[in-house]
């Protein structure tokens, strides 16, 4: 047990970091919805899933395999932007069937997240039934696709002593810092970024001030989806399938990753991503890997016993953006 | 605290639509022999309900009713109302409830088959390790908000769940085999029927005996409603800053919503297993504490007749529309939404909790507050961040 977690630390660490900037991604929309509508978006786990699909696509109409070094940072950047468009499309339309006729009538969080619920399964189903079936022309496994040759040559890229980092886990890991990097320009730097911030702090006065709420409240949507996107893209480059059932576990646990760093605080969703990679991790390291969702759902419980609003605590006010 | 709101009027856009006021002021000024005669009549109608000709109706052909009626109408309604003790009357959001199901599921697979307890044993058992479980839960995070509730709720459940198929003493994803029937406490013949003998074949007692726990949980928690306990949980779930403030012990109560929740569920789980025979950690997945919650939405949370309803249309909708095939479940997702969009204060809301929703506070502590949106917004969010300044 503890021997197995010692001469797994390193590669523990590395993939943990990988699964972590994952998490942080779709934590990232969980927590940007949350800071301006204060609503658990349930559905965000399936436009992840939608933004999968995207990158599967992309990857068969490329009809590339055994693809490696600086020709696979082009596939994945064309995968993660067909992916993030795609998925912040999806996201921009749910938000405009499900949520906002329910925001215009003022109805309660409570509904709004049965609508999210509701929303979830329409869209798992969609594809289960529909879009596996008449796009991609087959149905493996349930509705699991994987691809029938790996597109990803993987080889070692960096390889000091103990530390071995594969060329898929340093592009995930680079993309999903770079993604953050932008998002945090976007929340501070733009117009609408400061609308965001100003609808998160205080809804009543933003539109006093001219905030278009409507037109916030889609861009966050949208950021929040296109994230995920990318996401899906990362993902699919480290385990090369989709299937309609993906989101769920990963949104879950994202949104574990949100809460734990301290819901609607942007920085939080990273801490969070990157903690509950770790924990994960070095959890499967130490009890074996069928107990990683038991270690991850205990250390949630565990921070929220002793830091009731996450690691870094829950107001955007308070962070900034 | 929240003038903008209704000027505009949320109360007016609930004017024109369906409501059932009129039944319910009939109802308030109803003579008790009245009231007694129709609690008889819902009785009467419940047990009638497995008939033939009501079945052909409401089960498609090629699928048995009473069996639609006890595996899942029954269960459902019966969590529902458990559930509507956490969520409607304390106004604390629980998406894990299937854990305690699942706890009532295991504890009968547990003791019946290895340690042949009978039914009624391990029902007790499992209503007093399931109201621990939640006791158990609650002590450490009922003291977090909303949606930090949520998700430890959330991954409650997962845990359990993971745990129940990475066991091998209880046989992991296999499951549990073998679980016996209820002993049988009469061969009595009535209308074809033989109402107490619990067999494999008929599914009509289990029904009956889904319909007993019914009523009881019914009039306990009507009776819970009414008292002390009742009144500490409306005040915990419209402010629960307030309740605190007038001397409402809030933790103390809503540990009790908890674990009465709990148990109800727990007996859920025992009756769900004993009919089965069999269950394994696929039977308590996230999505059943969703559908669960979403029934009590649905229903009108708070208001007992509504929730039964929900439940009912939530269970029956799926099942009796198999002829869709793979498409129900897409068709189910969309009504949802559709549902939540026409209709968000639910089918049928309580009349206090309507007007709770018309106020802005919704009554579901911070889960009540109200999408922020260009003419609502305010007092909800405001309230939340002041409570986060704290």
């Amino acid at each position: 047990m503890l021997e197995d977690f010692i001469s797994q630390f390193w590669p523990s660490t590395i993939d943990g970091l990988a699964l972590g900037a994952i998490y942080a991604l779709v934590a990232l929309g969980y927590t940007m919805v949350y800071g301006v509508l204060r609503l658990i978006n349930f559905a965000h786990a399936e436009i992840f899933m939608v933004g999968s699909f995207a990158a599967l696509g992309t990857v068969q109409v490329l009809g590339v395999s055994n693809v490696g070094g600086l020709a696979l940072i082009g596939v994945v950047a064309l995968m993660a932007v067909v992916a993030g468009a795609v998925a912040s499309g999806g996201a921009m339309l749910l938000e405009l069937v499900a949520y906002r006729p329910l925001r215009k009538k003022g109805a309660s969080r409570l509904a709004a997240l049965i609508s999210a619920i509701g929303a979830s399964i329409f869209l798992q189903q969609l594809f289960a039934t529909i879009v596996i079936p008449w796009v991609f022309g087959t149905s493996k496994e349930g509705g699991r696709l994987p691809l029938d040759e790996h597109f990803v040559s993987r080889t070692n890229v960096i390889d000091v002593g103990p530390v071995q980092v594969s060329n898929d886990k340093l592009i995930i890991f680079i993309g999903a810092i770079l993604m953050m990097i932008a998002l945090d320009q976007f929340v501070n730097r733009t117009r609408l970024g400061r609308g965001i911030r100003s609808t998160a702090q205080d809804p009543e006065t933003a539109v006093l001030m001219g905030v278009n709420i409507d037109r916030v409240v889609s861009a966050t949507f949208a950021v929040g989806g296109a994230m995920a996107g990318v996401a899906a893209a990362l993902y699919f480059l480290r385990f090369e399938q989709a299937w309609y059932f993906m989101g769920f576990l990963l949104g879950i646990k994202a949104f574990t990753a949100a809460v734990l760093g301290g819901i609607g605080n942007i920085r939080g969703a990273l801490v969070g991503g990157f903690a509950l990679g770790l924990f994960e991790m070095y959890g499967s390291s130490l009890f074996g890997s069928q107990w990683r969702d038991v270690v991850a759902f205990s250390v949630l419980i565990l921070v929220l016993m002793f830091r009731p609003t996450g690691i870094l605590g829950e107001s955007l006010q308070q962070a900034r953006a | 605290m929240n003038l903008t709101k209704n000027l505009k009027g949320n109360g007016g856009s609930r004017a024109g639509r369906l409501s059932l006021d009129p039944v319910r002021d009939w109802w308030a000024t109803a003579p008790g022999t009245v009231r007694w005669a129709v609690y008889l009549a819902l009785i009467v109608g419940a047990l009638l309900l497995p008939s033939e000709a009501v079945g052909s109706f409401m089960a498609p052909s090629g699928s048995d009713w009473a069996t639609m009626l006890s595996d899942q109408i029954g269960i459902y309604v019966l969590l529902a109302l458990g559930l509507n003790v956490v969520v409607g009357m304390a106004g604390l959001l629980d998406l894990g409830y299937v854990a305690f199901y699942a706890v009532g599921g295991y504890t009968i697979g547990i003791f019946a088959t290895k340690y042949g307890w009978n039914f009624w044993e391990t029902l007790l058992l499992a209503i007093g390790l399931a109201a621990l479980s939640g006791v158990l839960l609650g002590a450490p995070t009922l003291r977090l908000r909303g949606d930090y509730l949520a998700i430890v709720t959330l991954g409650f459940g997962e845990i359990i769940k993971k745990t129940a198929s990475n066991s091998d003493y209880v046989n992991g994803p296999r499951g549990i085999q073998g679980i016996p029937h209820p002993p049988s406490l009469s061969e009595f013949e009535i209308l074809g029927v033989q109402p107490l003998k619990y067999g494999l074949l008929d599914s009509r007692p289990y029904y009956y005996l889904l319909v007993f726990f019914i009523v009881l949980t019914i009039i306990f928690v009507k009776r819970m409603e009414n008292s002390r306990v009742g009144r500490a949980w409306s005040a915990i779930r419209e402010d629960e800053d307030a309740a605190e403030l007038m001397g409402v012990p809030t933790f103390r109560f809503k540990l009790a919503a908890f674990a009465i929740g709990a148990a109800i569920g727990g007996s859920g789980g025992v009756v769900f297993a004993a009919k089965q025979t069999s269950i394994n950690p696929e039977n308590f997945v996230f999505l059943v504490s969703a559908l669960i919650l979403a029934a009590v939405v649905l229903g009108g949370s708070g208001n007992i007749p509504g929730v039964i309803l929900g439940a009912f249309m939530l269970a029956w909708l799926p099942e009796r529309f198999r002829e869709l095939q793979d498409y129900r479940m897409l068709l189910f997702g969309a009504a949802l939404v559709a549902m939540m969009v026409f209709r968000p204060e639910g089918l049928w809301p309580s009349r206090r909790r309507k007007a709770e929703l018309e106020e802005g506070t919704g009554g579901m502590g911070t889960m009540g507050a109200e999408v922020a949106g260009p003419v609502t917004a305010g007092a909800g969010v405001a309230g939340e961040a002041a409570e986060v300044k704290k």
